[in-house]
């Protein structure tokens, strides 16, 4: 348990300390919520319809951008094969890796979302179930990327193969966080069933992916 | 791989079944395109565009069914390392994202008469879309290492990964579809086919698969021949390097 806070606080450490990564990741964010309303016209009914459809896309994209280096740093190095070689087991190392990605990354973009939502005239009802929809989504963001990052590890631009394989396995997580926003704001269905799935892939990927995850790196360090 | 008896044998036995197995899928699936556009009749409300299923369904359901084998074969090689299991894995996945490709382009060209428009965010277009995705990026993640070996095994794990992951999405798809658009789509209802459709439609499905086999084989078989040229490269790189070594160096 300690060797793995300590993994999970080395990484915290190193991200506060480099710091310009969480900058370009939120800044990216604002980018792509700012650019869509050009696209697509500054009429704020339909913006404020489309916002957390648009919010929860962005999100995704903006998460992406850090995804490749969760356990790439570690392999140039040589940390990854020392960790390794360590008492955690791999499956425990992947998992604390997600867990400082999640850290870093995943809940300020998802403490940023509501702040964007200003920018789309999202309804007043949405705040609180976007941010909780967020908070709760962003692990299994998160962790299914490190299911990504670990098999695209140490290839020619493997952040462009990392988006192409991901995206994908995030429809789920997708559907089920706008549906839960949409619900809570316009129903008629309630706002709990698709919130409550959103927490049961959350959980069942932080337990299954670092799994797949682990399993992928064994076969880099070979 | 030379060395294990079961390539030698597979490629024995396959030579001597594939020309079988493409008659037969050439004369079956003759067979269901002369029913399909002779013998079935044209549906009341569809018209002639219903002939489209005939090519439509077998492709979707060989596109289901090709990722089966992809999975299988991927945990053949990640539990028995079995290196015949990872040819079949990865001569599978071109041929089925192709069947994939062929149920999308033959299902948008019925949706434009009948629906208005080529692509609709029905539930299940967007399930097989995003099962493309799915086969693209097990190509691309085979393709995009230099070590054969780790890109086999890793698309093997991402194949793994999808297998447990696609019941999923079809799941969030469909509640995704019935929440945005109530049933306005008209479908065909499975056992209300009648025989006349039902027949044809068998019979191509029977012809698909068939098709399936053959292409499925040939291209195990071309992979294998690839993997023995390789090796007999590499050997013969080898030995012209062993024997260079061996001579007497001229004096500088």
């Amino acid at each position: 348990m300690t060797a793995f806070l300590a993994l999970v606080g080395r990484d915290l450490r190193l991200a506060l300390r480099q710091g310009s990564t969480l900058g370009t990741t939120l800044g990216f964010y604002l980018i792509v919520v700012a650019i869509l309303p050009l696209g697509l016209g500054p009429d704020l009914n339909l913006l404020a319809r489309i916002a957390p459809g648009v919010l929860w896309v962005a999100l995704l994209l903006s998460a992406l951008l850090s995804m490749e280096r969760i356990f790439q740093i570690d392999l140039e190095d040589g940390t990854l094969e020392v960790l390794a070689l360590g008492p955690l087991p791999l499956e425990l190392i992947a998992m604390a890796k997600g867990i400082a990605h999640w850290l870093t990354t995943g809940i300020p973009l998802a403490l940023t979302a509501p702040l964007l939502g200003l920018l789309l005239n999202l309804d007043l009802a949405a705040y609180g179930p976007l941010a909780a929809t967020t908070l709760a989504g962003t692990p299994a963001v998160s962790f299914i990327g490190t299911i990504g990052a670990a098999l695209t590890l140490g290839i020619n631009r493997g952040g462009l193969l990392l988006s192409l394989i991901v995206l994908p396995l995030y429809v789920p997580v997708l559907i089920f966080a706008v549906s839960a926003v949409t619900n809570a704001v316009t129903g008629p269905a309630p706002f709990l069933p698709p919130f409550l799935i959103l927490l049961a892939l959350t959980l069942a990927s932080v337990v299954l992916a670092p799994v797949a995850a682990a399993a992928a790196l064994r076969l880099h360090l070979q | 791989m030379l060395q294990l008896a079961n390539p030698t044998r597979f490629m024995q036995y396959s030579a001597r079944l594939l020309p079988w197995l493409a008659a037969a899928s050439a004369l079956v699936l003759a067979l269901g395109l002369y029913m399909a556009f002779f013998v079935a009749p044209p549906d009341y409300q569809q018209g002639e565009t219903v002939r489209i299923m005939f090519i439509h369904v077998p492709s979707a359901w060989l596109a289901m069914m090709c990722y089966g084998i992809i999975a299988v074969s991927s945990f053949g090689l990640l539990v028995w390392r079995h290196p015949l299991a990872d040819v079949s894995a990865k001569a599978a996945a071109p041929i089925g994202a192709a069947f994939t490709l062929l149920a999308l382009v033959t299902g948008s060209l019925w949706g434009k008469p009948m629906w208005g428009a080529y692509w609709v965010w029905d539930a299940r277009l967007t399930s097989v879309l995003i099962l493309f995705f799915l086969y693209l990026g097990l190509m691309a993640l085979r393709r995009a290492s230099d070590d054969d070996v780790l890109a086999s095994r890793l698309t093997a794990i991402l194949a793994i990964v999808g297998t447990v992951i696609l019941p999923i999405i079809k799941f969030s798809v469909d509640w995704w579809n019935t929440l945005h658009q109530p049933a306005s789509v008209m479908r065909l209802g499975g056992p209300t086919l009648h025989p006349s459709m039902l027949w044809p439609l068998l019979v191509m499905a029977l012809g698909f698969t068939l098709l399936f086999l053959t292409l499925h084989l040939a291209a195990m078989r071309n992979e294998v021949l690839r993997r023995r040229v390789a090796v007999l490269r590499e050997a013969r790189v080898a030995r012209a390097g062993a024997s260079r070594a061996a001579e007497p160096q001229p004096a500088e």
